[in-house]
């Protein structure tokens, strides 16, 4: 009787821990991309009615994004032009990516945070590093932290090392990567996928060297992307070949699908897109096989329900992210050098303790003496001495 | 050292310009005309293209549906206009108001300076209407204008009538970024030039009109449209403008795309396009497109309404329907959806047009010659004149010695080319400052200059001003009586030198008729080169025609022969034979007396665009080359 219930107990323990670590495995699974939120920079750089298509471009994006759950709070749409209410445009309110005016993609409820004028190389730029007036209203500002994804789409017109805004100004491939350097260090970010869809558009994803990005781009150095199809009664080119391809396939992707990054990579090729679509994912430390689609344009939220207790270790994912640890020494700050004056108004501090005179005063009052006595000859160093 | 520096260079080659000067400008001639002849070949002509990337790429599908409604139209104001004996100011603007436009009357009169006989007016009074069509999302701070001629009789009733329908159809949509502007205005150039006088706000002419009521912003681009029949077998484009400017070719580029879009057969210069390019004829055929506008843009006369608005930077064309004895018929629809295209690709631009060429030259409709290329052919003659220039300046003097010193530049350097001297040419050097001939003074040169330039302040003040005088001493009209006056002052010119001889001081010396030839190339090296700067075709015409005799002649040799070419080669010969080619090229060759009759017509004409509409040729050629003509004259008269 006694072996019996030790037996069954033993089983049910067996059971338990069987199905605890099964939970455990699937509890695992949660974490295993590291990342708490979703954010989106979507960007438009030019402007003027036959700039249309990147308009389109930008906002197929910003739909897609929207429809697979993120929300507009996490999204910074810029819009360098206004398409909808420019007077030429026969279908006010109104932009469409397929010809035969099929899909708005302005809809009824866009959120455009940077428009027009406002869209600069240096609001763009305070934008990703965070160093924002204290005046600018939250829905302008990029609060990322250090477990978000963040989406970074661009387009526009572009060129070797360039990419061009508002006829007027250029952000250089140096620039960005700088940036995202700055996000990096500033811990803002987990994983950065970067598409740009401009002529040469591999190029400004050349000089990136921080960790966790991965990059897209519609073209290869030396070669133009091309526009789509035109409408006939707007009169304008509606969209971009490669974003036209990339929203096609993301009309595919619904918040729970499974589809991985590699499919990305395959979405226009060249027979389609007449260019060459490029990527890099050497800084990326996942294997684009195992990031989905949805880790960056949607903002899933993973529920399981259980009714098992779990524990969970701090080390439960297996995924470590090996935070480099900061060389300078923080010891607390007195209340009376926490801000540290002098060195911001560059005076000198207040010398402490006497320091024998450095060896450049030394030199120059060496240098002194020796023309002094070769003027006046040597016979003179008795009358000091 | 360099090539000028060198005083052995410089040398080799001032004896190099000297020796070889006639064949040098033989050559440079030839070289000239064979290069213009040669700008109509497909190498020196490439093929147009639009350069303004807002009228991009993509067309849109056009709509104009309303080609019955602008025949009615046209017929309503064929009847008015008989029956009010002029434009139907209270018709046009009771039909513009129902279409939804605000509406404007312009009245103007002007006072012709002589009564124009080919027209038959004199003291003119007019009505200009327009009709503003209001861009419904936009500032109305730029317009586009589309402009019909009120004529007499029955002609252009069906431009009107288009025109109507064309802002029926465009009230009715809301796309529009610019405002547009339908005029209608009478007199034809007379009109328009009030009307913009008055749209800008400046007094260029002595109009006199009430200010225009209604503005609608900057004009960024204009088309004028004359239509007369029903139906078309072809649309010509007409580009030249006043003085010879010319619009954007940009603008050309895009009626060519619709013409091509919609199907329609389109001509420039009358002339359908040919598609082989290596054939003889094809040449011969692109050539004569070529002289057409070569001969049409050195008049300088508008050649459609639309030559006005190019003083004001609008780039404007006039777009003409045809209807010929073709088979081939196109209805009003289709020239709607055309012009229909255009304003709506017009519509998308966002500066004006500025990125095409603003100097060009057409041997067809989709090649063009663009400034850089045909300027060398006007370089290469103008070189004919340095060379002869250069000749004269440093060339040999006929001296005691017979001496080959002196090049231009050693003349400026007087001293150090006397040093140079004595160093080269060892014993002639002591001798050589006393063999300078006495060169007479500047002051010397100052009454044929002053006597020429009075000839040509007469010729162009006296005609306007003394025909009252004319008019009562002799049984003409005021216009023969102008044209008249001009050709005798003209040709009493020409007998100037033989009187003004005998107050020359010291004129008898061959220095001084060298001088004087040096002084009078010069001023035509100048002046054709302003002109060939603003108005090419002006500048090389008057070039082609008046750099052989100019660099030929010399009071010795063959005398006769010299004054008969440059006779042959005054400005007046050559108008005179423009207009015989002219009308050749225009496959209707004309007699003799038909001919002068012509001539004097021109005369008559741009006597007229010079008051009227502040035309340039008739001052040039009377103030500046004719003077300089004379002064060649009086070099070939020396005694």
């Amino acid at each position: 009787m006694a072996a019996a219930l030790s037996a069954a107990a033993l089983l049910l323990g067996c059971c338990g821990a069987a199905l605890a670590s099964g939970v455990q495995d699937q509890a695992e699974q949660f974490f295993r991309s590291g990342h708490t939120n979703n954010w989106a920079v979507l960007v438009c750089t030019s402007r003027f009615w036959f700039n249309y298509r990147h308009v389109a471009n930008t906002l197929s994006v910003y739909r897609s994004v929207k429809r697979l759950g993120i929300p507009d709070s996490h999204i910074v749409l810029m819009l360098a032009d206004d398409m909808a209410c420019n007077p030429r445009n026969p279908k006010p309110a109104t932009v469409f990516s397929h010809k035969n005016m099929e899909l708005n993609v302005y809809g009824d409820d866009v959120e455009v945070d940077y428009r027009s004028y406002e869209v600069t190389v240096e609001n763009f730029l305070r934008v990703l590093t965070g160093r924002i007036p204290p005046s600018t209203p939250r829905s302008k500002r990029l609060l990322s932290d250090d477990r978000s994804n963040i989406l970074i789409y661009m387009t526009g017109h572009g060129g070797n090392g360039f990419l061009k805004f508002q006829d007027s100004e250029e952000i250089t491939n140096v620039e960005l990567a700088d940036a995202f350097e700055q996000m990096w260090q500033k811990r803002r970010y987990n994983e950065l996928l970067f598409i740009i869809d401009t002529c040469q558009g591999a190029s400004m994803y050349e000089r990136f060297y921080s960790p966790n990005i991965m990059a897209l781009a519609s073209s290869q150095v030396g070669e133009d992307s091309l526009s789509h199809q035109p409408d006939l009664g707007i009169g304008v080119h509606l969209m971009d070949r490669y974003t036209f391809y990339v929203l096609e396939f993301l009309e595919e992707i619904h918040p729970a699908s499974q589809t991985n990054m590699n499919d990305l990579f395959q979405v226009c090729p060249k027979s389609l897109c007449v260019s060459t679509p490029g990527h890099r994912t050497d800084l990326f430390q996942r294997d684009p096989q195992n990031v989905l689609i949805t880790d960056f344009f949607g903002s899933v939220r993973k529920v399981e329900i259980t009714t098992e207790t779990i524990s969970l270790d701090r080390d439960l994912a297996g995924f470590e992210n090996e935070l480099p640890k900061d060389e300078l020494a923080t010891e607390p700050l007195k209340y009376a050098d926490q801000l540290p004056v002098a060195q911001i108004i560059h005076q000198k501090p207040k010398q402490k303790d006497w320091h024998p005179p450095g060896g450049f005063i030394l030199g120059l009052w060496a240098l002194i003496i020796m023309v002094f006595f070769k003027t006046y000859g040597i016979k003179h160093m008795k009358h000091i001495f | 050292m360099g090539l000028l520096s060198d005083p052995h260079c410089r040398r080799a080659l001032s004896r190099l310009v000297v020796r070889l000067n006639t064949p040098l400008c033989v050559l440079s001639y030839v070289a000239g005309l064979g290069w213009f002849l040669a700008m109509a070949l497909p190498p020196l002509a490439p093929r147009t293209y639009m350069s303004e990337n807002a009228m991009g790429s993509t067309m849109v599908e056009e709509q104009f549906p309303h080609g019955e409604r602008a025949l009615a139209y046209a017929r309503d104001f064929a009847a008015q206009k008989k029956k009010a004996g002029g434009i139907p100011v209270a018709w046009l603007e009771k039909t513009m108001w129902g279409l939804g436009l605000e509406v404007y009357k312009q009245p103007f009169a002007r006072t012709l300076p002589f009564p124009d006989e080919s027209r038959e007016r004199y003291m003119v009074k007019g009505t200009n209407v327009y009709g503003i069509l209001r861009a419904p999302r936009a500032a109305s701070t730029e317009s586009l204008v589309l402009s019909v001629p009120c004529s007499e009789g029955t002609q252009n009733s069906q431009a009107v009538g288009l025109m109507l329908a064309l802002a029926a159809y465009f009230r009715g949509q809301i796309y529009w970024a610019k405002d547009i502007i339908f005029l209608v205005n009478e007199h034809d150039l007379l009109g328009m030039e009030a009307w913009l006088e008055a749209y800008h706000d400046v007094n260029v002419t002595e109009m006199q009109s009430s200010g225009t009521l209604g503005r609608a912003g900057a004009i960024q681009a204009a088309v004028a449209l004359e239509l007369s029949s029903d139906v078309v077998t072809s649309f010509d484009v007409a580009v030249e403008g006043l003085n010879g400017q010319l619009p954007n070719l940009d603008l050309v580029n895009l009626f060519h795309a619709f013409c091509q879009k919609n199907g329609l057969l389109c001509t420039i210069q009358g002339k359908l396009q040919r598609s082989d390019w290596d054939t003889l004829p094809a040449y011969a055929h692109s050539l004569q497109t070529l002289l057409l506008m070569v001969l049409k843009q050195g008049s300088g006369r508008p050649q459609g309404d639309h030559g006005l608005f190019l003083r004001y930077h609008i780039e404007a064309i006039t777009v003409r329907g045809i209807n010929s004895f073709r088979q081939y018929k196109y209805d009003m629809t289709t020239v709607g959806k055309t012009l229909e295209g255009m304003f709506r690709k017009l519509n998308n631009l966002l500066e004006r047009l500025h990125q095409s060429y603003f100097f060009y030259l057409l041997p067809s409709l989709s090649r063009f010659v663009s400034i850089g290329v045909y300027m060398p052919a006007f370089g290469f003659l103008i070189l004919v004149l340095v060379l002869k220039i250069s000749l004269l300046g440093g060339g040999p003097r006929p001296g005691p010695r017979g001496l080959h010193a002196l090049d231009l530049w050693m003349q400026l350097n007087k001293c150090e080319a006397a040093s140079a001297e004595r160093l080269w040419d060892g014993d002639q050097g002591a001798a050589h400052a006393v063999a300078e001939e006495p060169r007479p003074g500047l002051l010397a040169l100052v009454p044929p200059l002053l006597v020429c330039h009075a000839a040509g302040l007469a010729l162009y003040l006296l005609p306007v001003l003394g025909q009252r005088v004319a008019t009562q001493h002799f049984p003409v009209s005021e216009a023969e009586a102008v044209v008249l006056t001009l050709i005798a002052i003209y040709v009493a010119g020409m007998a100037l030198p033989h009187s003004a001889h005998r107050a020359l001081p010291g004129g008898g010396s061959d220095r001084g008729w060298m001088t004087l030839k040096l002084l009078a190339l010069l001023y035509l090296a100048a002046q054709l080169s302003c002109a060939a700067l603003l108005n090419f075709s002006l500048g090389f015409l008057l070039a082609a025609t008046m750099v052989p005799a100019a660099a030929a002649v010399r009071p010795t040799g063959p005398r006769l022969v010299l004054a008969a070419l440059l006779v042959l080669s005054t400005p007046a010969v050559t108008l005179l034979l423009g207009i015989f080619l002219h009308r050749e090229l225009e496959e209707r060759p004309a007699g003799l007396a038909e001919g002068w009759q012509l001539f004097l017509q021109a005369l008559a004409e741009g006597l007229l665009q010079h008051h009227l509409y502040g035309a340039l040729p008739f001052p040039f050629l009377a103030l500046l080359t004719y003077p300089c003509w004379l002064l060649l004259w009086n070099v070939l008269c020396w005694k």
